[in-house]
């Protein structure tokens, strides 16, 4: 009797105590705190559009303006002062990858050694390294023009003496860039959980192997990320190149170590403040080429990037 | 002993007696002992004076109420706690009357031949295969076929049948208890003699506990385990001596961890000698 007795009783007390449950989730909501939600969100909401329309307006605007030279020959042709009809970015197109090539070249090796050494080997409580730390997030900080000045006197000239070319160019990007490479390093470093190491390590492998086949392939993603943001943004300065020898209206191919050498960013400077209507289409064309190269880039980043993606 | 044992450097030696009057109904034939050692972090002493030695092809079982140094105790088995800052280890470990922490002892070496399981279960991000792999690629091992010690490795930790036809899929689709037997398993791919245990079931359902305590027993035959557990029926189930360590204020008035009693497990449990033993193993604090 009693067992039969059990499970409806037992059915009716739990579907009582399910809809008391239910009737406080879905209760009327206090007026006030719906409306400040709305508020909020649509707050949020119109952040986003303004970074939206602003991107936008941006390419929209520059397609519109440029669109008379969006053709091979601007991708191709030489820059001229004489004929900017038929002139284009050639040499700065090619100067801009020779530089962003030395940009990878050198910064993902310095930048991640740089971070693997703070994270992994160097001792916190060490004054050498805490003002190393400090260096670092405060050279993060500095206008890219004081890397110009530095390039010029140090790599151009001085010491170095590589002269203006490419080289110099991209050893002052570098420059520029690494600090951030290796603050985005080491954030990445740093979220692979102390888990991983300590089951490296309890297996006999060295520091070393620890490092090189658990911490960096699980931070490689993240670490990427910073590579990106870095490359862009060296991609896209002008201002230490004008001093590192960049020159416009250069017609030569540029070589690494020898010649003069132009960038992206300055042709479009220069073009830009020529007087000629032809130049100004140019400059706008120039930009969108810009864009182009460097939505590639990052696309091909953030494929590698998802490639290498893991979870833990 | 042999003359590897003596240690002059360090003014102990292990064959010679513990200098705490506490008795040690040790193990015929310890693999691993614990003389006069007292471990620290900085200035803190996390526990003092401990002596225990831990029998072959035996489970010894360490417990005792959170803070009272038995994780910090069985860190120092594999130096583990040397990756910790400050970490600092008096008085002698023995291993086979080896001083682990002797001058010329390779840790890698230690940590090969005393392996370790953690808490959480932590497989490598990356395959079930390779999980296995890492440890004997990482230390050299000289291996004719690794796809076979790799399903040996797997067959010993109970894991084999459930995984052997996603070997090459992510370790992290494995249920909690399966990757902590993923992680017994990848231990033992480097022939370790002894495996310590860092409350290896904390994190697993009651299913999962089970099979881990099954494979335990079962690895006993092979292997010296040590296990640290805060679960006393866990103790009482899998091992044949037990250890009960507990929180002391020392001489100065601050609080560390002592090694209260360590007996064979159906002692402990049965009729302790100490009264905090009993007052710990029948639930009356910690």
């Amino acid at each position: 009797m009693v067992d039969q007795d059990t499970p409806p009783r037992r059915a009716r007390l739990a579907s009582t105590g399910a809809r008391a449950a239910v009737e406080t989730v879905f209760g009327e909501q206090p007026r006030g705190d719906k409306v400040s939600g709305l508020v909020f969100r649509s707050l949020m909401m119109l952040a986003l559009a303004m970074a939206l329309v602003m991107l936008v307006s941006l390419i929209i605007y520059s397609a519109w303006r440029g669109w008379g030279r969006l053709d091979l020959d601007m991708i191709t042709e030489k820059p001229s002062r004489i004929r900017p009809e038929r002139a284009g970015y050639g040499p700065a197109l090619l100067g801009s990858l020779y530089m962003i090539l030395g940009v990878i070249v050198l910064v993902v090796p310095i930048g991640v050694g740089a971070a693997v050494y703070l994270e992994e080997y160097a001792k916190r409580d060490r004054w050498y390294n805490r003002l190393i730390e400090l260096n670092i997030q405060n050279l993060a900080g500095v206008p890219s023009i004081v890397f110009g000045i530095l390039g010029l006197a140090f790599i151009a000239r001085g010491p170095i003496g590589l002269g203006l070319v490419v080289a110099t160019g991209s050893i002052t990007l570098t420059l520029l860039v690494l600090p951030t490479v290796i603050i985005a390093a080491r954030e990445a470093i740093r979220a692979v959980p102390p888990s991983i190491r300590e089951g490296s390590l309890a297996l006999g492998a060295t520091q070393w192997q620890t490092i090189s086949r658990q911490v960096l392939p699980a931070a490689a993603p993240g670490i990427l990320t910073g590579v990106i943001l870095a490359v862009a943004r060296a991609m896209g300065e002008a201002a230490p190149l004008l001093l590192v020898g960049a020159a416009g209206f250069t017609p030569f191919l540029p070589l690494l170590f020898d010649g003069q050498y132009s960038a992206l960013p300055v042709q479009i400077y220069r073009n830009a403040v020529e007087p000629r209507e032809e130049f100004q289409t140019l400059a706008f064309a120039g930009v969108i080429l810009m864009l182009v190269v460097l939505l590639a880039m990052n696309s091909f980043a953030v494929w590698l990037r998802n490639r290498y993606e893991r979870r833990w | 002993m042999t003359a590897e044992s003596r240690n002059p450097a360090r003014g102990l030696d292990l064959a010679s007696t513990p200098a705490s009057d506490l008795k040690l109904p040790g193990p015929g034939s310890p693999v691993l002992s614990c003389r006069d050692v007292s471990v620290y972090y900085g200035k803190f002493r996390a526990v003092t004076d401990v002596n225990l030695s831990f029998g072959a092809n035996e489970i010894t079982a360490m417990i005792g109420p959170s803070g009272c140094g038995k994780s910090t105790v069985l860190r120092s088995l594999n130096r583990m706690n040397d990756l910790v800052p400050g970490a600092r280890v008096e008085g002698l470990i023995g291993y086979h009357g080896v001083d682990l922490y002797g001058k010329d002892v390779d840790v890698i070496e230690v940590r090969r031949r005393i392996g370790m399981v953690f808490q959480k279960p932590n497989p490598f991000p990356s395959s079930i295969y390779n999980n296995i792999a890492y440890g004997p690629r990482v230390t050299g091992m000289h291996v004719d076929d690794m796809d076979d010690l790799v399903e040996q490795a797997l067959t010993r930790a109970a894991l084999w049948d459930e995984v052997k036809n996603k070997l090459h899929k992510s370790a992290f689709a494995l249920s909690g208890g399966q990757q902590q037997r993923l992680c017994i398993a990848r231990a033992l791919a480097t022939n370790p003699e002894v495996i310590l245990m860092d409350e290896p079931c904390s994190a697993l359902d009651p299913i999962a506990t089970q099979k881990i305590e099954d494979l335990m027993l079962d690895l006993a035959r092979e292997f010296t385990i040590v296990i640290v557990t805060h679960n006393m029926q866990q103790a009482a189930r899998v091992s044949q001596r037990t250890a009960f360590f507990t929180t002391v204020a020392d001489e100065h008035g601050e609080r560390t961890g002592r090694l209260v009693e360590f007996d064979t497990t159906e002692k402990i449990f049965s009729t302790p000698s100490d009264e905090r033993t009993e007052a710990y193993i029948t639930g009356r604090f910690g």
